[in-house]
């Protein structure tokens, strides 16, 4: 599960500073070699990313195949898990794109739209990044659990997608709000005085400019809700088929104390592929925004 | 605009930052005096263990002793001192998360002394609401239409184990087959509304409103009861014996031997009793138990009791329900 959110915030970076970022690339392969200092700094990036991120991750794909691929295959074949798996990365997806449209709308209505209370509106978006996930999965259960204050959402899957809705909310509204604001007005202006209606300006010089932005945070928050668990953990009944959901699944893998060796192996597996479907889905997004970015 | 933003971001920051510290001190906190003794013990019995722990701080050998316990799921605690969390004495739901911690971090002789190394028996029983709403009688009303029973998942809890072998080894008991009695254990999946992590979570869930039916033991329904709850329970005429095993780890103080003496003892046993747990001395005086049906005559004899023994012993069961192949795995883990 860390192993998704410790590779998030690596997309910010190659990100939201899309365009910028790779006049600047472009500009260093073209002009100076790496000078004594920079060539330093780098190498600790580089030592710094491999500790952190690299090595851990190289860790668990290889216990994933300990069993060669056999056992890797076995792992994550078994209906149980299957079922899981495809649970977690299906609700992963819906929820990040209704946080790609909703997010925006956020980010929208704060930064163009001045109206009263819109400094609390600011502090409430970032409660769900504050409070710890365990906190989010209880905020959940007292408003939705079986003796909550709202509806009964225990043990459904729409009380899965609500959770993740709750801590994936930041992210598209984080990312798109600041190019929000530093979006240039002026040929909107020239745009809407050409005779383009607020739709089309919308259309075609708001929201290329922004893609990036909401394909990044898009990204983000699908990682977020694949390897999500503190926030679900309560609100799901852990039905095998129905709520039991793949963080769930790899966290049984690892209390089982019958048949240790066995169970982290499949754990293991699990693990690795949601980081490929995490994998997978930055680099589509990381396609979609240099096109983008191409066009533009 | 972007100075809100900025405030609301070390406001965050801020949040954190407390909350971690937070979080570092209690867990600082946490340490360890000469007179106490560190218990690891799954979910349930924590409210026996509590006044087992105040009393054997009256005793000689217990004075100024305090027990400080840690409880959690049966399997999860198991493997939590197999990979070194400090214990004196842990105490298990099933055998089996018990003998792991042979010869590591438990003497192999655990098991000779005049319980075999038992502190409590239990029997698993059917919980349902205050009333009885659905008039359920036994293991057979479980699969009726809108039954929806909450039970723990058997990888990490003891408990669970014990309740998918009762709901199994009933119908066995009743003279039926094999194949019976995987078909009926397949159905009483479907009816599972919710599998915790533990027997108490279990309950927990159960009595915050979730399903209608819980399976747990005995001990825990009278403690639910003791504790107010509104809900009845049960006890199958066909139904398992609990066996709860406890020992003292490798290198424990004289006191924690001392305290596991005391579990075993008439006064400890009595203890055990009034929580709600069927004593492993024979011979204990059981008066008077609050929260049983009767509280009177709290634990009525069961009519067909299953042992673990009679089925072969626990490494037996664990493979055969358990393991990967196992009765019960493939039934749970099978397209429903």
């Amino acid at each position: 599960m860390t192993v998704q959110l410790e590779e998030a915030p690596a997309v910010d970076p190659a990100g939201a500073p899309v365009a910028s970022g790779r006049r600047a690339r472009r500009s260093a392969r073209t002009g100076l070699s790496l000078g004594a200092a920079s060539g330093l700094s780098l190498g600790v990036v580089v030592l710094w990313m491999s500790l952190l991120v690299l090595l851990p991750l190289a860790a668990v794909v290889g216990k994933a195949f300990g069993s060669g691929w056999h056992g890797f295959w076995s792992a994550v074949t078994q209906p149980e898990t299957r079922s899981a798996v495809l649970l977690t990365v299906v609700l992963a997806l819906l929820v990040a794109m209704v946080n790609a449209v909703m997010g925006t709308l956020i980010a929208w209505v704060l930064v163009r739209e001045r109206f009263r209370g819109s400094a609390i509106v600011e502090f409430v978006i970032d409660i769900p990044f504050a409070l710890p996930t365990v906190v989010a999965g209880l905020v959940m259960l007292a408003l939705y659990g079986s003796d909550g204050a709202g509806p009964d959402l225990f043990g459904t899957r729409a009380g899965l997608a609500v959770a993740l809705l709750f801590v994936t909310l930041p992210f598209t509204v984080r990312t798109v709000q600041p190019v929000l604001i530093d979006l240039d007005r002026d040929s909107e202006q020239a745009a809407a005085s050409l005779g383009a209606s607020s739709p089309v300006v919308f259309r075609r010089i708001v929201l290329p400019q922004l893609l990036p932005a909401i394909a990044s945070g898009t990204a983000l928050a699908f990682a977020r809700a694949l390897g999500e668990y503190g926030s679900l953990v309560f609100i799901s009944s852990a039905i095998p088929f129905k709520t039991e959901f793949a963080a769930q699944i790899i966290y049984s893998k690892l209390q089982d104390s019958d048949h240790p060796a066995q169970a982290t192996q499949q754990a293991a597996a699990i693990a690795t592929v949601l980081l490929l479907a995490s994998v997978l889905v930055l680099v589509l997004l990381t396609i979609i925004e240099r096109r983008v970015a191409r066009r533009g | 605009m972007t100075t809100s933003l900025l405030r609301t971001r070390r406001f965050a920051a801020v949040a954190a930052a407390t909350i971690a510290a937070v979080v570092g001190v209690s867990a600082c906190s946490s340490s360890s005096s000469a007179k106490s003794i560190r218990l690891v013990a799954y979910s349930v019995p924590q409210p026996a263990y509590d006044a087992l722990g105040t009393a054997f701080a009256k005793t000689s050998a217990g004075k100024g002793v305090s027990v400080k316990g840690s409880y959690g799921p049966s399997g999860s605690q198991s493997k939590a001192v197999l990979a070194g969390q400090q214990a004196d004495y842990v105490a298990f739901s099933v055998e089996p998360d018990l003998t792991k911690l042979v010869p590591s971090k438990v003497a192999p002789d655990w098991n000779s002394g005049p319980t075999k190394g038992l502190v409590s028996d239990s029997v698993v029983v059917i919980v349902v609401r205050k009333g009885n709403p659905l008039h359920i009688t036994g293991w057979d009303d479980l699969t009726k239409p809108g039954v929806e029973i909450v039970t723990p998942v058997p990888s990490s809890s003891g408990s669970a184990k014990w309740n998918i072998l009762a709901a199994y080894e009933h119908v066995i008991a009743e003279g039926g087959t094999p194949a019976a009695a995987s078909a009926y254990l397949k159905s009483f999946f479907a009816h599972v509304k919710s599998r915790a992590s533990s027997g108490s979570q279990a309950t927990q869930q159960f009595l915050s409103g979730t399903g209608n039916v819980l399976i747990s033991y005995e001990d825990e329904a009278i403690a639910a009861r003791q504790a107010g709850k509104p809900v009845d329970y049960i006890v199958p005429d066909q139904t398992v014996l609990i066996e709860n095993p406890a020992a003292v780890t490798k290198g424990a103080p004289q006191v924690a031997k001392d305290f596991l003496s005391f579990v075993e003892s008439e006064q400890g046993q009595e203890i055990f009793a009034s929580k709600g747990f069927r004593p492993v001395l024979p011979g204990t005086k059981v008066g008077t138990v609050e929260g049983a049906n009767d509280p009177s005559n709290p634990f009525p004899s069961v009519k067909k009791l299953i042992t673990v023994a009679s089925l072969g012993g626990w490494t037996k069961v664990n493979d055969e329900f358990f393991g990967d192949n196992g009765i019960s795995t493939k039934l749970e883990g099978s397209t429903s």
